[in-house]
């Protein structure tokens, strides 16, 4: 993220302004459980994905005192496609890049991510990595939990979001608003076991996913 | 006559009448919490909480000049439809219809702000009726054709023309109420409206027996019903000279139809909630619920209110 006085300003005013005209006041948040959010980093808010707005809405959830503290994690190959979309990634949006599938490759996919915890800011991240098809949650992918393994004391703050998919789904530039609702698990912390940390993750957002009674797409 | 910012002394009179109530109520919260100190009286401090909120924007905005006050009103509007196309199931490819729907919300409340009655009473019911049906059909998805058209008819009908009736009655009411204004006549409106829900529902705690709708809203009784209309009909006849163009009479039978039609709006939007399996409407306002659970009442109180006026009282 840029150190530029400018730039910091531009990012405080696209989120003061913009974001929050669109995510509280058009759209329209109903938050469950707010008193679970963290009150300050080093934090993980994990959420589901259906939506661009995603990210921006559970950047929305924190106070703007907290926002040059938050950063979404992001794939690098979708945000870094053309100059002015990386430029806006990383200076307004404030990304942390992650190259898809280099976990294969040997070097730490997530090393960027484990620095930001280390400097005491708050990750937003997606276990399912992409978005999938509107308000359905997806197999989560292992990022997470290596990341909560190597940093044990960090909480990692489930939220599971409905209303955006119907929004602005996926493969739709066209806004309609709708209602969203919003609800926040307790923090769960890294586990020796990658697996038993995935799988109390995935249970944690099936049940908040359960406490919403919603109408979905026909 | 008219008091700070050209606001009508009566409905100042009003304005400040409606705080004191308010300061009362926030009393009895405190009261009762300290003598009884074990209980947080947690349902009742939050609907009293947000009766501020929602009495402070709704005097702030209306009172503030006329474009502010239709602006503030079709928000409202906004968020109602907002809220009940969000608990109805909708199609995908209906979302462009949608944002169509939403659309009809400012120039509905044009219509209404310019006080042009010819086109604010035909848009939605017929316009809007017509229209969307052919957009829907144009779009050649037939599954699902008859509920989509007809939840959104309805839906633009209850929380876009219904209470759109409040905007015209603001613009329009200044013509026939020497004695207040649009102002007054909103007040007697949403107020008694408001009023009357608390009424039924005080009425309703303390005497409670016989259910009138057991199976759409089982807290409903007569004795709720009955003794609410008639404490809003008694409120109407002492505070309809100093805010309507009507006398002491009329103003008691605008009352007992405030009454009627709100307790009408409130079971409609409650068999609502029972056919989609939902207690609230949303979680806007703690304590009351959505923005549907607070203004239901008025989607049949205003339109029966305004059609009342205008055909005794207007030219």
């Amino acid at each position: 993220m840029s150190r530029n006085p400018f730039t910091r300003l531009l990012r405080f005013l696209f989120f003061a302004v913009v974001v929050r005209a669109v995510i509280l006041v058009a759209l329209g948040l109903t938050v469950r459980h707010r008193e679970r959010l963290p009150g300050d980093g080093p934090a993980v808010l994990a959420g589901n994905h259906n939506s661009n707005l995603d990210a921006l809405a559970l950047m929305s959830l924190m106070p703007l005192r907290l926002l040059p503290k938050l950063r979404p994690v992001a794939a690098m190959d979708y945000f870094y496609t053309s100059g002015w979309r990386t430029w806006f990634a990383n200076n307004i949006i404030g990304i942390i890049p992650v190259k898809r599938g280099s976990g294969n490759e040997g070097g730490n996919p997530l090393q960027l991510a484990e620095e930001a915890l280390d400097r005491g800011e708050i990750l937003v991240l997606f276990p399912e990595g992409t978005r999938g098809e509107p308000e359905k949650l997806q197999v989560f992918k292992k990022g997470i939990g290596h990341l909560a393994r190597a940093r044990p004391k960090v909480p990692v703050v489930p939220v599971f979001m409905y209303g955006l998919g119907k929004a602005l789904p996926k493969g739709s530039a066209l806004l309609v608003p709708f209602n969203v609702s919003v609800t926040i698990g307790e923090a769960l912390y890294g586990k020796a076991s990658h697996d038993a940390f995935m799988a109390s993750l995935e249970q944690a957002m099936t049940a908040l996913a359960a406490e919403e009674k919603v109408p979905a797409w026909e | 006559m008219s008091g700070p910012f050209g606001v009508p002394q009566n409905v100042a009179y009003a304005t400040a009448a409606i705080y004191a109530v308010l300061i009362l109520a926030s009393l009895i919260v405190v009261v009762l919490r300290w003598r009884n100190p074990g209980e947080r009286y947690q349902e009742l401090a939050d609907r009293t909480e947000s009766w501020w909120w929602m009495i402070g924007a709704f005097t702030a905005c209306v009172l503030f000049n006329q474009t502010v006050a239709v602006i503030f009103l079709a928000f409202i509007s906004y968020l109602a439809l907002k809220e009940y196309l969000s608990l109805i199931p909708t199609r995908r490819i209906d979302r462009a219809i949608l944002l169509f729907a939403y659309l009809a919300i400012p120039i509905q409340f044009y219509w209404a702000a310019i006080d042009w009655y010819g086109m604010f009473i035909v848009f939605v019911p017929v316009w809007m009726f017509l229209f969307f049906p052919a957009l829907m059909a144009a779009l050649g998805e037939t599954q699902g054709f008859l509920r989509a058209v007809g939840t959104l008819s309805w839906g633009l009908m209850m929380t876009v023309f219904t209470l759109s009736h409040m905007a015209w009655l603001l613009v329009s009411g200044d013509r026939v109420n020497p004695v207040a204004g649009g102002l007054g006549l909103l007040f007697f409106l949403v107020v008694l409206t408001q009023f009357n829900d608390v009424a039924q529902y005080c009425w309703g705690k303390l005497f409670g027996r016989h259910k009138v709708t057991p199976t759409v809203s089982p807290k409903k009784t007569w004795e709720g019903l009955i003794g609410g209309v008639a404490t809003t009909t008694a409120l109407a006849a002492a505070a309809g000279p100093y805010l309507t163009p009507m006398d002491w009479r009329w103003s008691a039978l605008a009352g007992a139809i405030l009454g009627v039609a709100g307790f009408l709006g409130d079971i409609t939007l409650s068999a609502v909630k029972r056919d989609l399996g939902v207690k609230d409407t949303g979680g806007l306002i703690p304590g009351h619920g959505g923005i549907l659970d607070r203004v239901d009442s008025l989607t049949y109180a205003a339109p029966a209110f305004v059609h009342f006026v205008r055909y005794f009282f207007y030219p």
